[in-house]
């Protein structure tokens, strides 16, 4: 078991023919995941690495495939039309790795979405991975083993950190979620946690968090209510300067709000152990 | 970007919300021509991208032309927290009977736009807002609908407006809606939007918008105030690199910006103070990595400087041929320490092993070093 993304996943990948697409693509098939079609408006027809076929329309492609899963990897002023196209397929499952969406498009991707009952993951996000099992996303498949601790983060990079320094002492991940940095994005801290929660595979959680909005608030009162399994966490931006937009769009403490001290003392006081630096995750996990 | 208030208000008429009569002057005899133009009383209003304008002086009211041109010779010559006042906006001075307070901006957690309307208007909304938030009436926008008529009514009764003026009042509100939505703003604001003899007028104007849509408005670009950017920050937006200037004197270059935050407040954790915050993004090249380097060491309170680099898209090797260029060219005489993991980060560490730099290898190791660099240990 694990969440969202396991060897039955079907993959669709937009944009495969581009330069990210491409490389990724090859990335993703040589961990094993099973990549059923790729998606390139006017190249459909043509082939991918030799067993990829291209599809001029995510609908041509999830309908000759069976396709459960996409995933995104077009310029960003192109990425709104690419989610909507996929959300039309019927693609139950749409991950955005494309950064620069401009906010106005996501909330109407957003709220499309939602009616729609699609699950959005990101934008501007490192995606998804499952150890051993499938890697939807640009996560270096080497720096994680399998394992029982469930992660979620805003960050990219930073999740390398975690995954890597858990590794090294010998942990791994049942399924680790890049949910990304952007103000208005799809799948939440509360979305995965429920996950994490129902998930017999996952037995700790690690929640990394940064400056900016109130998700970490949130996803702390989901803790104290309802979540079994212990949660560690870290949260980035302690010596961030409030007004200044720190890399992600989502990034910023706002007229006094979304600072890292506020995130951290709710995370406490639900009962989260918070490492004071992104290394020390992994020893207050064993 | 921040659009200054002439700016904001001249996108906004072309929306059918009323404004004052005036124009933006950069000398203080166009002021008192623009005052002999509008006649009678006028309002000089600095044009600088901060709040408080009124209360640090940079907003005076003139009586007659040569009042005009004297305080805008004053306001001219102004800092105003720390920016100089390079333009004025000379507008005809309004007799005020109510103050309102109208703005759109986006509700992040609710994931829709929200329009923000309040009877105690003219005063700074966040001060509203945290003593009297029940003055603050908020009305959620379905970004796929649009505004509809009985959502102005609902804020105009809500505000407690009297009856005669919901109509232009709703005009205003949709129109709000439409610079909002067609510019792409994360901000649209009147504060304050005055009832004077019997009409409504937009008489201070704000708009920010979103970087990641200027694609969209090449127009709204050339409209940028530089002197609100460090001209360190305004170099690497060149090189596509973020880089945010901080006072500290421990210089930082990561990939990402989750964990440049996270190196940044690792260095602060082991007692030292970070002078910036630069991500590199993903998949940067030798010369992404110098052009950052440039700029670290431009800052001359830098006495020594942390790589930390976690390769994925990123590679080890050309990360090490950017600080290797760099180095050659601008001779760096400051400390330096490297962290790389990943992607190629064993050839990264071949290419510099001849290079003067201090190595480490967890995060943790990297920080403590370049904090003992800095101190001089």
């Amino acid at each position: 078991m694990s969440v969202l993304v396991d060897k039955n996943t079907r993959l669709i990948v937009q944009g495969i023919t581009g330069t990210e697409g491409l490389f990724h693509t090859q990335q993703m098939l040589a961990y094993g995941t099973n990549i059923v079609a790729g998606v390139t408006p006017g190249k459909g027809g043509e082939w991918v690495e030799g067993k990829v076929p291209v599809f001029d329309s995510v609908k041509k492609a999830a309908e000759t495939t069976e396709a459960n899963a996409s995933i995104i990897f077009v310029p960003a002023r192109f990425a709104p039309d690419a989610m909507f196209e996929a959300a039309d397929a019927g693609i139950p499952l749409i991950i955005c790795i494309t950064e620069g969406v401009a906010v106005q498009d996501m909330m109407r991707v957003r709220n499309y979405l939602d009616q729609k009952g699609v699950r959005l993951i990101g934008p501007n996000c490192p995606g998804l991975l499952t150890p051993g099992e499938a890697k939807v996303g640009i996560i270096p498949g080497d720096i994680a083993i399998p394992g029982n601790v469930g992660v979620v983060s805003r960050s990219g990079t930073l999740t390398y950190e975690v995954l890597y320094a858990m590794k090294n002492i010998g942990l791994g991940a049942s399924t680790c979620v890049g949910i990304g940095g952007d103000p208005v994005n799809g799948t939440n801290f509360i979305d995965c946690l429920e996950m994490f929660n129902d998930d017999p595979k996952t037995e700790k959680v690690v929640l990394i968090g940064e400056i900016g909005g109130n998700d970490e608030e949130k996803a702390a009162e989901y803790i104290a209510n309802k979540m079994t399994k212990p949660v560690v966490s870290f949260i980035a931006g302690q010596s961030a300067p409030p007004g200044k937009r720190m890399g992600h769009a989502g990034a910023i403490i706002e007229g006094g709000a979304g600072t890292a001290e506020d995130k951290i003392n709710a995370l406490k006081s639900a009962g989260v152990r918070v490492a004071r630096h992104p290394e020390e995750i992994a020893e207050l996990l064993k | 970007m921040k659009l200054h208030e002439y700016q904001s208000k001249t996108i906004f008429s072309k929306y059918g919300i009323p404004i004052p009569k005036g124009r933006v002057a950069a000398t203080a005899v166009e002021a008192k021509h623009i005052a002999e133009e509008l006649g009678g009383r006028v309002v000089i209003k600095s044009q600088v991208l901060v709040g408080g304008r009124g209360k640090a002086g940079g907003i005076k009211l003139a009586k007659d032309p040569n009042e005009a041109e004297q305080l805008a010779t004053q306001i001219l010559g102004m800092e105003i927290k720390g920016l100089p006042v390079r333009k004025v906006l000379v507008d005809e001075a309004a007799s005020i009977d109510q103050e309102i307070y109208l703005g759109i901006t986006n509700d992040r957690a609710a994931k829709k736009p929200v329009i923000m309307a309040s009877a105690a208007g003219g005063v700074d909304i966040e001060e509203v807002a945290a003593t009297n938030p029940e003055k603050i009436i908020k009305v959620h926008i379905d970004p796929l609908l649009g505004i509809r008529d009985y959502q102005t009514r609902d804020i105009a009764s809500g505000i407690d407006l009297p009856r005669e003026y919901w109509k232009s009042f709703g005009e205003i509100v949709k129109g709000l809606w439409q610079a909002y939505s067609d510019n792409d703003a994360t901000l649209a604001e009147i504060n304050p939007l005055v009832i004077s003899k019997d009409k409504m007028v937009a008489l201070d104007g704000k708009m920010l918008i979103d970087d990641n849509a200027m694609f969209r408005h090449p127009n709204l670009n050339e409209m940028r105030d530089l002197d609100v950017e460090a001209p360190s920050e305004i170099e690497a937006r060149k090189y596509g690199l973020t880089f945010i200037k901080l006072d500290g004197d421990i210089g930082c270059m990561v990939n990402g910006a989750g964990l440049a935050m996270a190196t940044m407040d690792i260095i602060k954790l082991f007692g030292g103070e970070p002078a910036n915050f630069l991500d590199i993004g993903g998949g940067a090249g030798a010369d992404k990595v110098a052009a950052a380097m440039r700029i670290i060491l431009s800052d001359p309170n830098v006495k020594a400087i942390l790589f930390n680099v976690f390769g994925g898209i990123t590679r080890g090797d050309e990360v090490a041929k950017g600080i290797l260029a760099a180095m050659k060219e601008v001779k760096p005489t400051v400390p330096m320490v490297i962290r790389l993991v990943g992607t190629n980060a064993e050839e990264g560490r071949r290419l510099l092993a001849d290079a003067d730099m201090i190595t480490a290898e967890t995060l943790a190791d990297a920080a403590k070093k370049a904090v003992a660099a800095a101190q001089g240990a």
